[in-house]
């Protein structure tokens, strides 16, 4: 798998705090349009459309598991 | 702050002082002290105990006359371990904590990790003990009864304080009316609602989280590992974060997010909490021994010395519970602290040395601050995207490492790296080992007579002062006279297991030069008796 998914930073805690902060005081779809162009400008520093897919398909996983344990709890 | 005790299920280990005249209330004018320590926790115990093993006489005051009330820190680090051995109390706290060193992160109903905060063999102490803080307190009050250069007085209340240039004046209340003292210093271990800060002027500003915490230590007989178990969401509290950790006689604390708009007054009564907790076990067979509901801060003093005033502990800095870095950050305070005032006292440092103390523990504040901010903020996110944010980090967590490691249920107090001017740059090059302004690192060590003991055994053997850590090229380390002097190799201590050498990168003639706090002031591979006495001069302030 070409897709690194192991703990990369020396600091995740740094990296998590960065990202929550770039966001702090911005209303939701600043937000959103800020993490839009953070997708994109990753992406291009990555550089790699085979890790770019593996990504994807990794956080859409994700977020189907994340609905159906939705669905579940609504049951 | 909201808190209560209910009075339920009162401990024996909490324990009524009684008030004690003193001959200084007999006279008009103030009777000079060298060093009043104002707040009997914790925190002003060990270091009314560190400066009285190092010879000085001190006064200890506090309001109160009993322990066992209020917050309650449980969670004691393997530093503040090390510590505790120093002072006479390590063995005692130890053999009524419980130990751990193993923590688990549960999301929903699995488990996401788990983490070993001591994953290493060698080492006198564990990660952390469990102690209720009521028989920490309780211990050190019997160790400082044990000296009798302490003079604990119970129920002395500080009303007023009048600085000079040269001390200061306390005006302190009695149930036999007001005495004053004076003090060349006064230390303020008079915790998070610091009565001398309000004296001196300062302020205490950070920030205040929204959500409320309640906390319950409960009484049960439970087949829980001794583990420190946080849940993000759990079946038990949907949609919050939850905390189980265990204590010494079967008591758990258990901590429960609540909403920000919740009402304390209805949340805090039992019959409200008692659902919540039985929901979590599975069962109602518990008592309570205490129940609080807290919304937490995190903020410090800009600065932690004013005048002849000093400020250590909750006084000078508050933090969320997320991490143990309140009690932990507090008695590295003291300890960093004694040994400076120490010399100031004996005329060995120029009264500069205490800058020190603000410099390197007002950075520790910022960190632990810092460590304990986010882990409260990931908890309770503040914004709609943090709370997306977090979900994707708990939900990348099931399958990446990488998302593991980004799940914060807190990050456990280790001790700082101070960024000091009392270190002496690195003048060669070190692959690793720990470097200036790190606390020592323990390790197994035998003796020629062929007793077992550790570094930490051998540093406290050596008097608690400037101590020189070699290892054995041949010929003996050239220490100047004052200065301690481990010795690992030769005919000095064996290196038992092979971790010393290890852990500090040590190959034949390398030498650490550790401060009287433990933590290392310097390091040599090829030392001479003048690079150790500069490095000396220079973490004693003296150019």
């Amino acid at each position: 798998m070409a897709l690194s998914t192991a703990s990369n930073f020396a600091k995740p805690d740094d990296a998590f705090r960065a990202i929550v902060e770039a966001h702090r005081g911005l209303s939701d779809k600043d937000s959103a349009d800020l993490d839009a162009a953070l997708v994109l400008i990753l992406a291009n520093h990555i550089g790699d459309i085979t890790v770019l897919r593996e990504a994807i398909t990794l956080a859409k996983r994700r977020m189907i598991d994340t609905s159906q344990q939705q669905q579940q709890q609504q049951q | 702050m909201v808190q209560t005790n209910p009075g339920q299920g009162a401990s024996p280990a909490k324990v009524q002082f009684g008030y004690i005249r003193h001959g200084d209330q007999d006279h008009a004018a103030p009777v000079a002290h060298a060093v009043v320590v104002v707040g009997a926790g914790p925190v002003g115990l060990s270091f009314a105990i560190d400066l009285a093993q190092r010879g000085h006489a001190v006064v200890v005051l506090d309001d109160a006359d009993r322990i066992g009330e209020g917050s309650r820190a449980i969670c004691f680090s393997k530093r503040s371990l090390d510590y505790w051995d120093r002072l006479g109390v390590g063995d005692r706290m130890v053999e009524k904590g419980v130990v751990w060193n193993v923590g688990r992160i549960f999301h929903g109903p699995s488990e996401l990790y788990q983490f070993d905060l001591l994953p290493e063999p060698g080492h006198k102490r564990p990660a952390f003990i469990n102690l209720q803080q009521f028989y920490a307190e309780a211990y050190l009050v019997d160790r400082v009864s044990a000296l009798p250069s302490i003079s604990l007085r119970w129920r002395n209340k500080v009303t007023a304080l009048e600085q000079r240039n040269d001390g200061a004046v306390l005006t302190i209340e009695t149930p036999d009316g007001p005495y004053r003292l004076s003090a060349q210093y006064v230390i303020a271990c008079d915790g998070a609602r610091s009565s001398l800060r309000s004296m001196v002027g300062a302020g205490f500003s950070g920030k205040v989280f929204e959500d409320q915490f309640l906390i319950a230590d409960v009484k049960m007989t439970a087949a829980f590992p001794t583990e420190r178990w946080f849940w993000f969401d759990p079946p038990f509290h949907a949609g919050r974060s939850a905390l189980l950790h265990r204590q010494p006689d079967d008591v758990w604390r258990i901590d429960l997010q609540l909403t920000p708009d919740c009402d304390p007054q209805v949340e805090k009564k039992p019959e409200n909490v008692r659902p919540r907790i039985a929901r979590m076990l599975g069962h109602d067979k518990f008592e309570f021994e205490w129940i609080s509901l807290y919304k937490f801060q995190c903020r410090r003093m800009e600065r932690f010395i004013h005048g002849r005033v000093i400020f250590a502990g909750d006084s000078a800095h508050q933090v969320s519970p997320f991490g143990a870095r309140g009690a932990n950050s507090g008695l590295e305070d003291a300890e960093n602290l004694s040994w400076k005032l120490d010399r100031v006292l004996r005329g060995t440092s120029p009264s500069d040395l205490l800058e020190t103390y603000h410099i390197e523990r007002s950075a520790a504040a910022d960190e632990n601050i810092r460590e304990s901010t986010r882990a409260t903020d990931f908890m309770a996110p503040v914004s709609a995207q943090e709370a997306r944010l977090r979900k994707a980090v708990l939900a990348l967590a099931k399958e990446t490492e990488f998302g593991k490691r980004m799940v914060n249920g807190g990050r456990l107090s280790v001790p700082s790296v101070y960024e000091t001017p009392l270190s002496t740059a690195d003048a060669e090059a070190w692959a690793s080992g720990p470097c200036p302004g790190t606390s020592l690192l323990d390790a197994p060590l035998k003796a020629a007579d062929g007793r077992h003991l550790h570094l930490t055994d051998a540093f406290n053997a050596e008097g608690r002062r400037f101590t020189v850590l070699s290892f054995a090229n041949g010929t003996a380390v050239d220490a100047p006279g004052e200065v301690g002097v481990i010795r690992i190799g030769g005919d000095g201590f064996a290196d038992a297991e092979g971790f010393a050498g290890q852990r500090y990168g040590a190959e034949p003639g390398t030498a650490y030069l550790l401060r009287p706090d433990g933590y290392v002031a310097a390091r040599f591979r090829h030392p001479t008796r003048e690079t150790i006495a500069a490095a000396v001069a220079r973490a004693a302030g003296l150019n």
